[in-house]
């Protein structure tokens, strides 16, 4: 049996209509955001399953675009998503399409900058705002966004989980997750953890490593 | 601390306490967060439900399609009017429960209780109450506490969403919680919110989610209107001092047996009642 807390009953406070389709896509493109960052001039969505079929008439693609740039899925501005967008110059579009994957609430997003690499996540709404991030550039993940996370992507090699293992209990910080695997030569690992991590580990793991992508995210509690 | 009604009422009894009380002491030691602070935070939903149930009644709310929009301020004006069937009590909670429906559908901010599709019927339900008998904030506060405990139960031992188990795990758990959330607001015993959850459970066993192009809007907020009052009156029946001869927990395993039984096609996916009839298919193509 899930446990449930009393404010996962009565919550999340929520811009409406869909805790799925809206707070769920809201979130997909927040925590998108806080995996990439904020340096992009182009978004490309493309909307797979229940999320292509009825995006407009929930708001999906103004919940997604307002993640994007950094709202809350309570945030009452979400709505004016593609206004403010527009004001900043970021250019966005929704593509229709099968992504292939089970789950009907599926989203690609793609992030374009000119003179980067393009950047994409592939996340699902799985209920009640909640959500799974599966794919980072085509690393297979499961990163839920509900705890903090450490994502790391490197060349593969022994040793790392035992370094990072080792830096986090150091910092006093509990691992409650934690997902390797590998894409070509190159291994992604995410680790959930239970307390709030400091930016600062992130620099002592990259000391003497080769990085190619580091970041920790720390969702905002209420 | 409690996984199902039958726990929930033990623990009532051994340490002498309310519903609500023994939610919040399950909270805090599962969470770690304070009393206090779990209040605080159960005021910040207060506050957006008292606003969400009120937007609709002065102005008119469309949603986001184009499809619905105005119910409540219809109902309010035929309320104001004086000449209604069910009295004011009952189309004053409707009029909250549309308000808070279409606030949602408007990408309004809403508090999904315990789903943004059923989220009209809880605030409907306890703001009434608490107007009707002039009650203060504390109580409502405490209706909400009951209310969750209520929904947790339900959320662990059967479903609460429609594409699990239909419109009876959404709207029919919502009115169980509003329900049971009333009953504790007038003083009623554990046993007597239990009572009034059941009830509201019992009046709508079997119902099935059917969206209109799968949005959350036609029939749900009919359905939230309807919702409020199967609180109300689960309510009063349990206050009246009729008995619920099946028990709280067998209510909820037999609402989640007959979830499970629907087929796909009454579970959200907009293929059978409402959502496949001629109009309901030509909405559909007119707005998807």
């Amino acid at each position: 049996m899930k446990e449930y807390g009393i404010f996962d009953i009565l919550g999340p406070i929520m811009i409406g209509p869909s805790s799925s389709h809206t707070a769920g896509a809201a979130k997909l493109g927040k925590t998108s955001e806080e995996i990439y960052g904020d340096d992009f001039d182009k978004v490309d969505f493309y909307l797979h399953g229940s999320f292509a079929k009825t995006y407009k008439g929930h708001g999906t693609d103004k919940a997604l675009v307002a993640g994007i740039l950094g709202m809350e899925p309570s945030s009452e501005k979400l709505k004016d998503s593609f206004i403010i967008a527009k004001e900043k110059g970021i250019e966005f579009n929704f593509y229709e399409t099968d992504l292939g994957y089970e789950h009907p609430n599926t989203v690609k997003i793609v992030f374009h900058k000119d003179n980067k690499r393009d950047f994409y996540i592939i996340g699902s709404s799985i209920g009640g705002g909640s959500i799974l991030i599966t794919d980072i550039n085509g690393n297979k993940v499961e990163l839920t966004g509900e705890s903090p996370t450490l994502i790391l992507e490197y060349p593969d090699k022994k040793g790392v989980i035992s370094k990072v293992g080792t830096i986090l209990a150091y910092n006093n910080i509990n691992i409650a997750n934690m997902k390797v695997s590998r894409f070509d030569k190159n291994a992604t690992m995410i680790v959930e953890t239970d307390n709030f991590m400091d930016k600062k580990i992130l620099d002592e793991i990259s000391a003497g490593e080769e990085i190619i992508y580091g970041n920790i995210i720390n969702p905002v509690r209420r | 601390m409690f996984n199902n009604g039958k726990e929930l009422l033990k623990l009532c009894k051994e340490q002498n306490k309310k519903i609500y009380e023994i939610v919040i002491l399950k909270e805090c030691s599962s969470s770690n967060i304070s009393g206090e602070e779990l209040k605080n935070e159960m005021k910040k939903i207060l506050n957006i439900m008292i606003s969400s149930s009120s937007s609709g009644l002065n102005k008119k709310i469309n949603s986001i399609s184009g499809l619905t929009g105005g119910y409540a301020k219809k109902v309010e004006e035929y309320k104001n009017a004086g000449k209604t069937i069910c009295g004011d009590t009952i189309i004053s909670a409707m009029a909250r429960a549309l308000s808070t429906s279409e606030v949602n559908a408007s990408m309004g901010q809403i508090v999904a209780a315990p789903t943004a599709g059923a989220s009209g019927i809880l605030p409907g339900a306890i703001i009434t109450v608490k107007e009707k008998f002039n009650l203060k904030e504390e109580d409502m506060i405490n209706g909400l506490f009951t209310a969750a405990g209520i929904g947790e139960i339900i959320a662990k031992n059967a479903t609460i969403s429609g594409a699990y188990g239909g419109c009876q795990a959404e709207c029919g758990t919502a009115s169980a919680m509003a329900g049971a959330g009333i009953v504790e607001m007038l003083g009623g015993t554990p046993q007597q919110c239990l009572n009034a959850a059941s009830f509201s459970l019992i009046n709508v066993m079997g119902l099935v989610c059917d969206p209109i192009a799968g949005l959350v809007e036609f029939p749900c907020i009919i359905r939230n209107a309807s919702g409020v009052i199967n609180a109300l009156l689960s309510a009063d029946l349990s206050l009246s001092g009729v008995d619920c001869i099946v028990p709280f927990d067998e209510v909820v395993d037999a609402m989640y047996k007959v979830g499970r039984e629907l087929p796909t096609s009454l579970k959200e996916t907009a293929l059978g009642g409402l959502a496949a009839t001629p109009t309901g298919e030509e909405l559909k193509r007119r707005l998807l």
